[in-house]
């Protein structure tokens, strides 16, 4: 890609500086505006009656107590909401034969998981809003549920969706070259385990919370949105409550987190919509920690069956899996729950010079929470299979698991190439971030005090991963199969009449530093000090059009715009300028917010001179001059699906073979993310997803009853990482910008949460190896690690 | 279940005079009532440690104290923070460190910061890390934090 060649060595470039972000004074004076802060007139509150089955059918509801209870406006069942909210399935062609039942925002006749609504509470506040939901009264003629995804697609299995027959959602196999063949070749050693991932959610510190406010006036829907993807909700809200899509706003302020948890369509957001058109007046839903643990999306919840074959040298030969995985009664709307299963299939073994690969995914509908898409999707378990895999087989051909990865990674020379799945790959390196990753770790003095431990009787273990991270996606993600969800995005640049830029965007922020990074981008493309740089987005009103943050695209995709935007802004604002000056626009720049000599720097007009002439006393200018002060870009990514990062992690771990407990020692994790904006702000985000990671492998757990009961719906009781648990994390970066755009930004929020798992399993059971014991299913729980020593 | 009585308490130097629902907790009181969103709500259960405030000088839940246990109490927000230059420094060290993304478990985080650091608490990083072990934050790996608190205590020593 061509473009601006100088603008990352323009003297007030911000790009790769460690620059605070400007908005955190706001969010350290407690002035930030989470979705539950907002206080509208003549607001009520909803809450919801829930399932408490897996599966039941719904026989009678009685609300007239209820309805008599202090407060209650109003009440509704699936059937009411029925009449104003069309139904949504959530398939995408691309994902071809995925299919999925229509879905209503309140269940209708028959519940399908413990948590689904049932009924919603309108009162004058939550509190009274939950007083009325105690005293509903509904009957329940509970079904035969089937919760294990394991057994769900057995003949004697309930059928969840009675006209599929069965309940399998969707199927793919990729076959490449012939896994047989090598897998039966002489020399050959296989290995063969079983993995298995627990559910987990996302807990965001904020819980889910929707604010919808309606105006028949002007049939106007407005939604504050505590989400990623503004636009996409538009769309939805749009569709399915029959208001033109111009007539819906969807405003996002501050988020408090999200990591892909507040990315879908969820029925209690969709019902305070409704209500609020039907009651035109604002309505708000929050849920509480318990409903958030039995709605928010869950994900993982797979079992894999994987095989590898290496020869003598240690070279792979084949990787051979079949991965099945539950996702809950329907395909969640509209990003469909077969993608972290496909991301599976994709990317498993990526990194590896790889000849026979055979795969198969199965998704199946069962009675419990609905799975769908959360941060680093697929990527845990297929860095999990392969990784996992690799340093089994090493330890049977007895290499070390760094020489066996030198000698099966793709080598940094060998781009643009495609993996065996069939992925496009381009800009990677993984031999220089694990050369690197072994140096900042000093790989060898910790091997020498592993052997020093193992003497005492103490366990420690070295595990490691060789990743890929699927980012900036092109429209071939979601776009292509149908969905509502933009896959290009839009930056504006305005310089106003004091000389500000003042500049918005379509991606969003959830606390990344989205915002901080564009006004970096923009203030040393344009040339004006960041200090004068406001920023906008998340506002479907004001902003232009575009996708949204997700699948790490903000700084790739977003910032690209941005770039060009900026860019564009001021070649336009020296057109102005060497009309005013007589000078050719070619020897004049834009520095430090004012007009300069391009050769030597000499100020010729301050920015504001030059904007206040323009918006003011346009009678100065020539009247062929047509002086435009803004401009808007967009980006999408061209030519490649995806726009992959790489990154190699290391963890370095204690198991206490007598509590079964692990503690995590050290982490250190080298990431290529193309070029770095900011730093700073990368560094903690890869360090917040590797606690992410950290969390699934060890702690973090969805536990269901046997009849479809989550059990551990408290902070209490879901294990979540705190301060004292986790260490220190370093971080290192190599930088291989992609050729797909001028900034050469990747996306690196996911990278933690991907990798982090695999270096996890791997360090335990280099911990277990001498115990000949090993361990393959997440969380490591204490439990399950005294278990795999036979202790208990 | 409705039952009210009337409260008075001083909230960020202010006098406040209520009559609140008996069953009302704190923190609710403080977002509802008087429109002070700067403490958060994570769980309601005592776990998360958003709603982290000052009683009487020391950091409590606010969603495990009733309104009306407030009675005659001292409460300092993270809006009263604002006013005062006592967390001038952290709130820069925080800043500066980017020891906070999305931003909504920072009010209690900052809560608790402050009475470690207020209390004489080393810059010892293990010590730290158990503090504010009462704390979740999900966005950050807390090792910003952890550094932030440490630049404070650290500078502090110096002067
Ligand atoms: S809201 Fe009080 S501790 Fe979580
Ligand atoms: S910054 Fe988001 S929870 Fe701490």
């Amino acid at each position: 890609m061509t473009g601006p060649a100088t603008i990352f060595d323009r003297p007030n470039t911000y790009i790769g500086q460690p620059t605070p972000r400007q908005d955190t004074d706001r969010l350290l004076q407690g002035r930030g505006k989470y979705v539950d802060d907002v206080q509208l007139p003549r607001m009520v509150h909803a809450a919801f009656h829930r399932s408490p089955h897996a599966h039941a059918k719904i026989v009678s509801i009685d609300v007239s107590a209820a309805k008599a209870m202090p407060g209650v406006i109003a009440i509704y069942t699936g059937k009411d909401l029925a009449e104003t909210v069309t139904p949504y399935v959530g398939v995408l062609t691309h994902l071809a034969g995925l299919r999925s039942a229509p879905q209503h925002p309140i269940a209708v006749d028959v519940a399908r998981w413990q948590g689904e609504p049932v009924v919603m509470v309108v009162a004058t506040s939550r509190a009274l809003a939950e007083d009325a939901v105690e005293v509903i009264e509904v009957e329940y003629d509970p079904l035969p549920a089937a919760c294990d995804a394991e057994t769900a697609l057995d003949a004697s299995a309930p059928v969840i969706h009675k006209d599929f027959g069965s309940n399998l959602a969707w199927e793919r196999l990729v076959d490449v070259g012939d896994v047989e063949a090598a897998l039966k070749a002489e020399g050959v050693t296989v290995v063969e385990r079983e993995f298995r991932f627990g559910r987990h959610t996302g807990v965001t510190l904020e819980p889910r919370s929707a604010v919808c406010d309606y105006d028949p006036s002007e049939n106007q829907l407005t939604m504050y949105y505590s989400g990623q993807a503004p636009h996409m909700m538009q769309v939805i809200l749009s569709k399915h409550l029959g208001v033109p899509e111009e007539n819906v706003r969807v405003i996002s302020n501050d988020v408090g987190g999200s990591f892909g948890i507040k990315i879908h369509t969820y029925g209690d957001e969709v019902a305070a919509a409704a209500v609020a058109k039907l009651l035109k007046r604002p309505v708000k839903f929050t849920a509480d920690r318990h409903e958030s643990f039995l709605t928010d999306i869950h994900a993982r919840d797979h079992v894999v069956t994987g095989k590898m074959g290496v020869d003598a040298n240690g070279k792979i030969v084949a990787i051979d899996f079949d991965d099945l995985t539950g996702i809950g009664p329907f395909s969640m709307y509209p990003r469909t729950s077969a993608i972290e299963c496909n991301q599976v299939l994709n990317l498993t073994g990526a990194p590896y010079d790889l000849e026979n690969y055979r795969a198969r995914g199965r998704v199946v509908f069962q009675n419990k929470n609905m799975m769908c898409q959360y941060r680093a999707v697929g990527h845990p378990i297929a860095m999990a299979i392969c990784d996992g895999l690799i340093e089994d087989a090493a330890r049977a051909i007895n290499i070390d698991p760094v020489e066996m990865r030198r000698r099966n990674l793709m080598r940094d020379d060998s781009y643009p190439r495609a993996s065996a799945s069939g992925m496009k790959l381009d800009d990677l390196s993984h031999q220089k971030a694990l050369d690197r990753l072994v140096e900042i770790m000093d790989y060898e003095a910790l091997r020498a005090d592993q052997e020093e431990a193992r003497k005492k009787g103490i366990h420690r273990g070295i595990g490691f991963v060789s990743m890929v991270e699927v980012t900036n996606p092109s429209p071939m993600f979601y776009g292509i199969g149908g969905a509502p969800i933009a896959s290009q995005d839009g930056a504006t640049a305005r310089l106003d009449a004091g000389g500000a830029l003042h500049i918005s965007s379509s991606v969003t922020e959830q606390g990344q530093g989205t915002n901080a990074i564009l006004a970096q981008i923009a203030a040393g493309v344009f040339g004006v000090p960041i200090e004068r740089v406001k920023v906008t987005t998340g506002d479907t009103a004001t902003v232009p059009y575009g996708g949204g943050t997700w699948a790490s695209r903000g700084a790739g995709i977003g910032g690209e715009a941005m770039l060009q935007a900026a860019h564009a802004l001021k070649e336009q604002v020296l057109d102005v300028a060497a009309v005013m000056l007589q000078a050719e626009a070619d020897t004049l720049d834009i520095r430090n917010g004012a007009v300069v000599d391009a050769k030597n720097g000499t100020e010729r007009m301050p920015l504001a001179d030059l904007a206040r002439t323009v918006y003011y006393r346009g009678n100065e200018l020539p009247s062929d001059l047509n002086p435009e002060l803004i401009a808007t870009r967009h980006y999408r990514v061209t030519d490649f699906p995806f726009v992959f990062t790489n990154g190699a992690m290391a963890a370095h771990v204690e198991v206490d073979t007598d509590t079964g407990f692990t503690k995590v020692l050290g982490f250190w994790a080298v990431e290529d993310c193309g070029r770095v904006i900011n730093p700073m702000l990368v560094d903690e985000q890869v360090r917040g997803g590797v606690v992410q990671g950290i969390g699934g492998a060890l702690y973090e757990e969805c536990i269901y009853s046997e009849d479809g009961q989550m059990l551990n719906t408290t902070m209490a009781d879901y294990m979540v990482p705190m301060a004292a648990e986790m260490p220190d994390i370093v971080v290192s970066h190599i930088e291989t910008p992609s050729k797909t755009s001028v900034l050469g930004a990747k996306g690196a929020g996911e990278a933690g949460t991907g990798g982090a798992p695999a270096a996890l399993l791997n360090a335990v059971n280099d911990a277990l190896a001498p115990l000949d014991t090993s361990i393959w299913q997440m969380p490591m729980t204490p439990e399950r690690i005294l278990k795999v020593l036979g202790k208990v | 279940m409705t039952q009210t009585q009337s409260i008075q308490l001083t909230v960020n130097g202010e006098p406040v005079n209520a009559s609140v629902p008996v069953r009302m907790n704190l923190v609710d009181f403080l977002r509802q009532e008087l429109g002070l969103t700067g403490s958060h709500v994570g769980c309601e259960h005592g776990v998360c440690g958003a709603c982290t405030i000052e009683v009487d000088g020391a950091p409590i839940r606010g969603c495990l104290m009733l309104a009306v246990q407030a009675n005659g109490a001292t409460v300092t927000t993270v809006e009263g923070l604002a006013d005062t230059d006592r967390a001038d420094a952290l709130k820069a060290a925080f800043r500066d460190r980017n020891a906070l993304q999305c931003g909504f478990c920072t009010p209690g985080m900052l809560t608790s910061a402050l009475s470690y650091v207020e209390s004489g608490g080393p810059a010892d990083r293990t010590a730290i890390r158990e503090h504010i072990s009462g704390n979740y934050c999900r966005c950050t790996g807390y090792q910003a934090i952890v550094d932030a608190i440490c630049d404070v205590i650290g500078k502090e020593a110096k002067s």
